[in-house]
């Protein structure tokens, strides 16, 4: 296993051209244990990715903001109680009691000996917090409402992200490499899908199904989502199938299904990703305005639905005092979406090659390569 | 020549197919509209004392829906078609007693209206925005507006309507809270007309600006930046072009394509968000009509302003892709491509 190279490269750290392309007799001869082979696999897909991620400031935020939705989608509904009517004091302003409340009696975090907030199986004693955002018309404490509608949210996100995007890979990426009659007649399609208003078309879809799981509301509004991507991917396969290595692979006959596989798809891996959040975006969009249409069954918790009960019942746009009962829901859909579109702005520069190039441990950067 | 002809065509067969697609959906509905309609035609007669001939509710049917329930499937198909292509016939609304036509006809040239002068607000906003962010690229001014670009795409527009008609609407009173105009005022050409109708108009087109408005500064500042780099706006600048010219023939022209193919997509996003813009300003457009059906369950009606919807998108989308072709004049050039 003792190459003469390795020596080389631990004092510079720094890889020869010899060392990254290798002369074709000796790479037989070269051989490099499983670990190291680990090593480079895990350096290049994962640290360094990780690393670019990291450095931005976008992906950086995007992914605490993703981070603490999952958490409330996973382990919130589990340390928050299931919400109810009349658990708290109709029409209860959010942070009632105001900052005083931090030294005062009866606000929204109240100290004392007797009280203990528990989260789960922790318990804190010395204070408790009490329906920090407020309460709507019925008492429904507005904090529970949200952290227990977030679930169904993350679920109809997946659902409806994994759909929109595989049949926009599928109709995109197939398109702009058959070409010819196939484009024509996917394209074709596309354009149908994309010319169909989306909203309206939800609403009368959402009226013959009346969906009441969460992954089928994400998988209804998935068919909005799709065809402005699959144009988007096959416009990037149309420059990729001139390519030279595609044509190589084209001459030695090998079927098209490998060559979309092994050739085409990895190159469009990062911007179907970026996508995927994207289109998860959208789905949040969708589906809040939906339930708050009140088109989609009445089912659990929800944004949307909360959003209507603040505008039909308590009337929230004209009586301004109730404004928090509508901005909660707001603002959860507005910070999550903030999210995503940052995260997937961060990963843009982790798929671009030039700057993960620079971050990359073992390749020498191409700026000092140039100087 | 031949490519008019040939989007125009393929304009036409997607109308068809989408014609099918809402032919289909009717049949679809829960409890099968046509069926119910024929259940309540039934009903009400028979509580009115008279007895219910099967040819008369038929009669009944087939004019609220413009097809014959009694026949099979691919008859009615093509009745439905006819109706529409030839006689202009979507069906008759059961709600407002009234064919579905003339109902959305009235109320779809508010929907344009709010809807087109957003998507125009939007779009020029973008291109100016972008192309001053590139200009300052890495500039405070730069990063500050990115940010705030971003933070505003992932406002959705309803969020920004329910803000606008809460605190400009309602607290501050500067703008009505709803409706077309003032019913007071006497309808036709008068200015104080005019002047109400574009005052009702201000919340819905900046709720509409807000869809329009999208991630189109983020992606013209891309475009613009890209193309700054490019080796030909050296060489102009070596000839002594002035830099206005560069700015506005080089730069701006080359920058603009990708966003105008993005504002294709665009225009049926602004005709769908009109459903629920118009019903947060209780503005009577073919968005609010479409609500008030889906609530009412007034099938034909919802059927009509699906239609309706996708006509004007085409129409919208067909007038975009001609002009395309000015402002892109590569445009048809690379369609004969090889297939595999």
């Amino acid at each position: 296993m003792s190459h003469t190279n390795e020596s080389r490269l631990e004092a510079d750290g720094q890889l020869t051209d010899e060392q990254l392309f290798g002369h074709l007799s000796e790479a037989e001869t070269v051989d490099l244990s499983r670990r190291e082979r680990l090593e480079r696999v895990v350096d290049a897909y994962v640290l360094a990715p990780g690393r670019v991620a990291w450095n931005d400031w976008r992906t950086r935020v995007g992914m605490l903001v993703i981070t603490a939705f999952v958490f409330f989608g996973t382990i919130g509904p589990r340390l928050v109680t299931a919400p109810g009517t009349n658990q708290a004091p109709n029409n209860l302003q959010p942070f009632h009691g105001g900052i005083a409340a931090l030294w005062e009696e009866g606000g929204w975090i109240d100290f004392g000996f007797s009280h203990e907030l528990s989260l789960g199986a922790i318990s804190i004693p010395g204070f408790v917090v009490r329906y920090p955002l407020g309460a709507d018309n019925y008492g429904t404490p507005i904090t529970r409402n949200l952290v227990h509608a977030t679930p169904d949210m993350l679920e109809m996100v997946v659902a409806g992200a994994i759909v929109s995007v595989g049949l926009a890979a599928i109709f995109g990426i197939t398109a702009g490499y058959k070409s010819g009659k196939t484009d024509e007649l996917l394209m074709y399609v596309t354009d149908v899908v994309m010319t169909m208003p989306g909203l309206p078309l939800l609403i009368v879809l959402a009226a013959i199904w009346s969906p009441r799981r969460a992954w089928l509301v994400g998988v209804i509004l998935a068919i909005d989502a799709w065809p402005g991507l699959a144009r988007a991917l096959r416009s990037q396969v149309l420059t990729l199938r001139q390519e030279s290595y595609v044509e190589a692979s084209r001459t030695m006959g090998l079927p098209s299904r490998t060559i979309l596989s092994r050739d085409i798809a990895p190159q469009l891996m990062p911007y179907i990703l970026i996508n995927f959040a994207n289109a998860g975006r959208q789905v949040v969009f969708g589906s809040v305005a939906l339930y708050f249409l009140g088109v989609l069954p009445f089912t659990t918790a929800n944004w949307g639905i909360m959003m209507q009960t603040a505008y039909s019942e308590a009337h929230a746009l004209v009586n301004l005092s109730n404004f928090y009962q509508i901005f909660w829901p707001m603002a959860a859909v507005v910070v999550l979406s903030f999210g995503l579109i940052l995260f997937a702005q961060g990963m843009d520069r982790v798929f671009n090659p030039r700057i993960r190039a620079r971050h990359a441990k073992k390749v020498g950067s191409d700026e000092e390569q140039l100087n | 020549m031949r490519y008019f002809v040939k989007r125009t065509l393929h304009a036409v067969v997607t109308l068809i197919s989408v014609t099918t697609i809402t032919f289909a959906l009717f049949r679809l509905m829960p409890g099968n509209p046509a069926q119910a309609m024929r259940a309540q035609f039934e009903s009400q007669m028979e509580a009115g004392g008279g007895t219910a001939d099967p040819e008369v509710l038929d009669a009944m049917v087939e004019q609220h829906t413009g097809f014959d329930p009694d026949q099979p499937v691919y008859v009615q198909y093509v009745e439905y078609l006819q109706d529409i292509i030839l006689y202009q016939d979507f069906g008759h609304s059961y709600v407002y007693n009234a064919p579905v036509f003339d109902i959305l006809f009235a109320a779809m040239p508010w929907s344009v209206f709010i809807s087109v002068y957003g998507l125009a607000l939007g779009y020029t906003t973008n291109i100016l925005l972008g192309a001053a962010m590139a200009y300052k690229e890495g500039s405070r001014f730069d990063t500050y507006t990115t940010v705030l670009a971003t933070f505003l795409n992932s406002v959705p527009y309803y969020v920004g309507a329910i803000l606008f008609l809460a605190f400009f609407g309602y607290e501050l009173g500067l703008f009505p809270t709803g409706g077309r105009y003032n019913t007071s005022l006497e309808t036709g050409l008068n200015v104080r007309f005019m002047a109400s109708i574009s005052y009702h108009a201000v919340l819905p087109i900046m709720s509409s600006f807000i869809v329009g408005f999208g991630g189109g500064a983020l992606s013209m500042r891309g475009n613009s930046i890209r193309i700054l780099g490019e080796d030909y706006l050296r060489v102009a600048r070596l000839r002594g072009i002035s830099s206005t010219r560069i700015a506005t023939r080089y730069v701006a022209r080359n920058a603009i394509l990708p966003l105008y193919t993005q504002m294709m997509i665009g225009i049926a996003a602004v005709f769908s968000s009109s459903v629920l813009l118009e019903f947060i300003f209780t503005y009577p457009g073919v968005g609010w009509y479409t609500f008030d059906a889906v609530m009412r369950r007034d099938y034909p009606l919802l059927m009509g302003s699906f239609l309706f919807f996708t006509i004007v998108t085409l129409i919208g989308i067909l007038i975009a892709e001609f002009t395309y072709g000015i402002v892109d004049p590569r445009i048809g050039s690379g369609d004969q491509s090889e297939s595999y």
